[in-house]
């Protein structure tokens, strides 16, 4: 049994690394989502809806950044292994981060008879990315199997994730605009939220009654009750923002904030959910958080910066948020 | 046969040469961006803003190109090269950590102000968001060009069970070549981003802007030019010195000395042949190479049949030392020619303005061949004398990597076209818009404040 810094360093680092991956599916996934939403009946949709998230995308990526990051550095084992079982999805996934990113400067700067084609190459790869991302989280929690089981379940995640980010992403419209484009994305918002609940509801099924591990946890001992809660209040949330949206519009734009903290509290309800049922492995089945830790003194050094730089990160991304508070307007490139 | 390891190698090289052409922008055209700031700050006179707005789009949209540029790159190493964080992790982890930590959410948040926030936030808090930005884009370079240089010189780590372990923080931070590398490519990017707003700001003379913003911006990029090109001279020499007393196999390859020899010639063109170990058509100058890398015409240089099975490629750190080099004396030469012409007669004439058109991109050459030269020079090494790069590869198929590369390299000739004219279509934008009915009274562009800068 190891102890002292050996013990709990890689303990820390599975939890700022769960943080960062969760702040990525919550921040880059109401941005993807909103790519994936994009009309292609209107021009004026597409421009609000892109400079809802304008100011942010880019930051929101850096998540994935620092999560891959904390992989690479704290467990340096797994990172390799894991890549090297999600070689063509990664490989996907980036084309679709690549094309995304930079659709979004090249529509605003190109001849306006290229834009469309930007637009499109935005949504294409904002879905690229996506379906990618679901794709690896799928293959991922059956442990990188190579059976038709486990391609077949890294297929419904895939389109899970895909419609649990065009959720954040409508719900983040509905609190970000007005109007025609507003009443749209509640009704988005709505189909997508039930989507999203199936696909929940399908990986809690599977997933325990593939994994005996996973099974155990959840419902090997009494105290596994209190876990209840999750599913609990998870439910509650469905049912709020999906009463909430049946009913929209409200006057004076009562609660538009509604759908979005609901998907927000949906999303860490499910990470909170996944990260219980694997800890402590970073590969599930195969190798546990202190096996694949760096050395100690390497954690140490990143820590200290980690705890000084991660309150300046989170208080000036807050700062940002503040600057553009409100309902979006035409983008004023500056 | 082609195999993982030359694939690899060649994505590495698509993935890194890519990437690196926009940091190469960005880290010094956000000092640029910072420098028109504070002038409009200072003056009020519009000008410097119609600078700053029009340059801010190049930015963002460079940024962009890097941003998503660099995501490849942090997934890279462990999926092509998963030898290489097994080995060197502990030292590499926390540098790479340190960059996303530092820099980059640093630069992405406060450029979402910089770009979309001018009318949200005071002038004050703009310009902190610019310092911000700037700030951010050079710590970046500074913990990869650490990195970088730890792998080319390492220090501050002992080697157990074929791990390495840190022993000091500083040490490996601030290894030999390090103020060298770092000092060497920020003025790279000084003088690249300084020949691509001369280039595009000529080029808006070019069709007819009459606008006193390009006339301005064109004088910035040649006066930074001007000033920055002799520094970068030294500080390439510097770097040369440092380079002979840590890899003195790099510099055998760069200048192609086969034999160990005092007072040894420097080659201006040359075949070398790997074979035979001998250059043929050597067109030299005798004792010059000594004198360069030592400051003594009968110094001696060692030869790479000292460094047998150790040194690397001759061939392309030859020729890509030769491109940089060429580059380089080319842009200074253009830089004080035509920032003198510019001093005497205020202005270029049509033929200068095209040459600068031409050599836009000038800067991007020059960088790539220089990272060339230290990279492919530091072969056959990953970790100079620690890590050798073959045993750093994946076990991957190679129709995975292959399909990969194909990937990127579509991805990167479509977006390399579309970056370079969408540059020319907002300049031909701007020459459009923004007319000089526009701009404030001649009165007050003439008040005392602004004299200097306009002259």
């Amino acid at each position: 049994m190891l102890t002292g810094d050996a013990y709990w360093l890689p303990v820390i680092f599975i939890g700022l690394m769960g943080l960062a991956f969760l702040l990525y599916a919550i921040l880059d996934g109401y941005d993807l989502g909103v790519g994936i939403l994009l009309p292609n009946n209107s021009e004026p949709q597409r421009d609000l809806m892109i400079a809802s998230i304008g100011p942010f995308w880019d930051a929101n990526e850096t998540w994935l950044v620092l999560g891959v990051g904390l992989l690479l550095i704290a467990f340096p084992r797994a990172h390799g292994l894991i890549l090297y079982h999600l070689y063509l999805p990664v490989t996907l996934m980036l084309a679709g981060l690549i094309l995304r990113g930079v659709a979004f400067d090249f529509r605003a700067k190109v001849p306006p008879h290229n834009k469309q084609l930007w637009d499109r190459v935005f949504k294409g790869g904002s879905l690229l990315a996506t379906l990618a991302q679901g794709y690896m989280l799928g293959l991922f929690v059956v442990g990188f199997e190579s059976t038709f089981a486990s391609y077949a379940f890294a297929i419904l995640s895939a389109i899970c994730v895909t419609a649990g980010y065009s959720f954040i992403g409508a719900a983040w419209l509905v609190m970000k605009a007005d109007g025609e484009l507003q009443l749209r994305a509640a009704r988005w918002a709505r189909i997508c939220l039930w989507l999203t609940a199936l696909g929940i509801v399908a990986v809690s099924v599977v997933n325990p009654l593939t994994s005996a591990n996973v099974f155990a946890k959840w419902f090997g001992s009494l105290a596994a009750l209190g876990l209840l809660v999750i599913p609990v209040v998870c439910f509650f949330a469905v049912l709020i923002v999906d009463r909430y949206l049946a009913q929209f519009p409200f006057d004076n734009d009562f609660g538009c904030w509604i759908p979005f903290v609901g998907a927000v509290v949906i999303f860490i309800l499910s990470f909170l959910a996944l990260g219980y049922s694997f800890y402590p492995y970073v590969v599930p089945g195969q190798m546990d958080i202190w096996q694949a830790a760096s050395a100690s003194k390497s954690l140490w050094f990143i820590l200290v910066g980690a705890l000084i730089v991660l309150p300046a990160i989170i208080i000036y991304t807050i700062f940002s948020y503040r600057v553009f508070w409100g309902k979006t307007k035409e983008l004023t490139y500056y | 046969m082609v195999d993982t390891f030359l694939l690899s190698r060649i994505q590495f090289a698509a993935n890194i040469s890519f990437h690196i052409l926009f940091p190469t922008i960005t880290i010094a055209l956000c000092w640029f961006l910072l420098f028109f700031r504070i002038k409009y700050n200072r003056t009020g006179d519009e000008v410097w803003m119609r600078c700053y707005r029009f340059w801010v789009k190049i930015f963002a949209l460079s940024f962009a190109l890097g941003v998503v540029s660099g995501i490849t790159m942090s997934f890279q190493f462990g999926t092509n090269w998963p030898g290489y964080m097994e080995t060197v992790g502990n030292i590499a982890g926390p540098l790479l950590g340190y960059e996303v930590l530092t820099a980059f959410f640093l630069e992405a948040t406060f450029l979402g102000i910089m770009l979309f926030g001018i009318n949200r936030v005071s002038p004050r808090v703009h310009t902190i968001a610019t310092v911000l930005v700037a700030i951010g884009t050079s710590l970046s370079a500074f913990w990869i060009l650490a990195l970088n240089s730890w792998m080319q010189t390492p220090t501050g780590y002992e080697m157990r069970d074929g791990v390495a372990y840190p022993l000091s923080w500083w040490a490996v931070i601030f290894n030999p070549s390090m103020p060298y590398r770092v000092a060497h490519m920020l003025l790279a990017s000084g003088i690249t981003a300084a020949f691509l707003i001369a280039g595009i700001s000529a080029y808006r003379l070019l069709r007819g802007d009459h606008k006193p913003a390009p006339q301005l911006a064109l004088k910035v990029g040649l006066l930074a030019a001007a000033v920055l090109l002799p520094m970068q001279v030294l500080v390439g020499d510097l770097h040369g010195l440092n380079t002979l007393k840590h890899q003195p196999a790099k510099i055998a390859a760069m200048e192609a000395v086969w034999e160990t020899t005092a007072g040894a010639p420097f080659t201006v063109f040359a075949l070398p042949n790997e074979i035979d170990r001998i250059n043929r058509y050597a067109l030299e100058i005798p004792g010059a190479a000594s004198f360069i890398l030592t400051h003594d015409w009968r110094g001696e240089v060692k030869g790479l049949n000292e460094f047998a099975g150790e040194h690397p490629p001759v061939a392309p750190v030859f020729f890509s030392f030769r491109l940089m080099l060429g580059m380089g004396m080319l842009m200074w030469l253009v830089a004080w020619t035509f920032g003198w012409m510019m001093w005497k007669k205020k202005s270029l004439p049509v033929w200068a303005l095209r040459v600068l058109v031409l050599m836009t991109f000038s800067g991007w050459i020059a960088t790539l061949s220089g990272w060339y030269v230290t990279e492919i020079g530091r072969q056959p090494y990953l970790v100079y004398g620690v890590l050798k790069t073959s045993e750093a590869v994946t076990s991957l198929a190679r129709e995975n990597v292959g399909f990969s590369l194909a990937v990127y390299l579509t991805l990167y000739v479509a977006l390399l076209t579309a970056y370079i004219s969408t540059l020319f279509v907002m300049a031909r934008k701007s020459v459009l818009v923004d007319r000089p009915e526009d701009l404030p009274s001649l009165q007050e562009r003439h008040n005392p404040l602004t004299q200097n800068t306009q002259e």
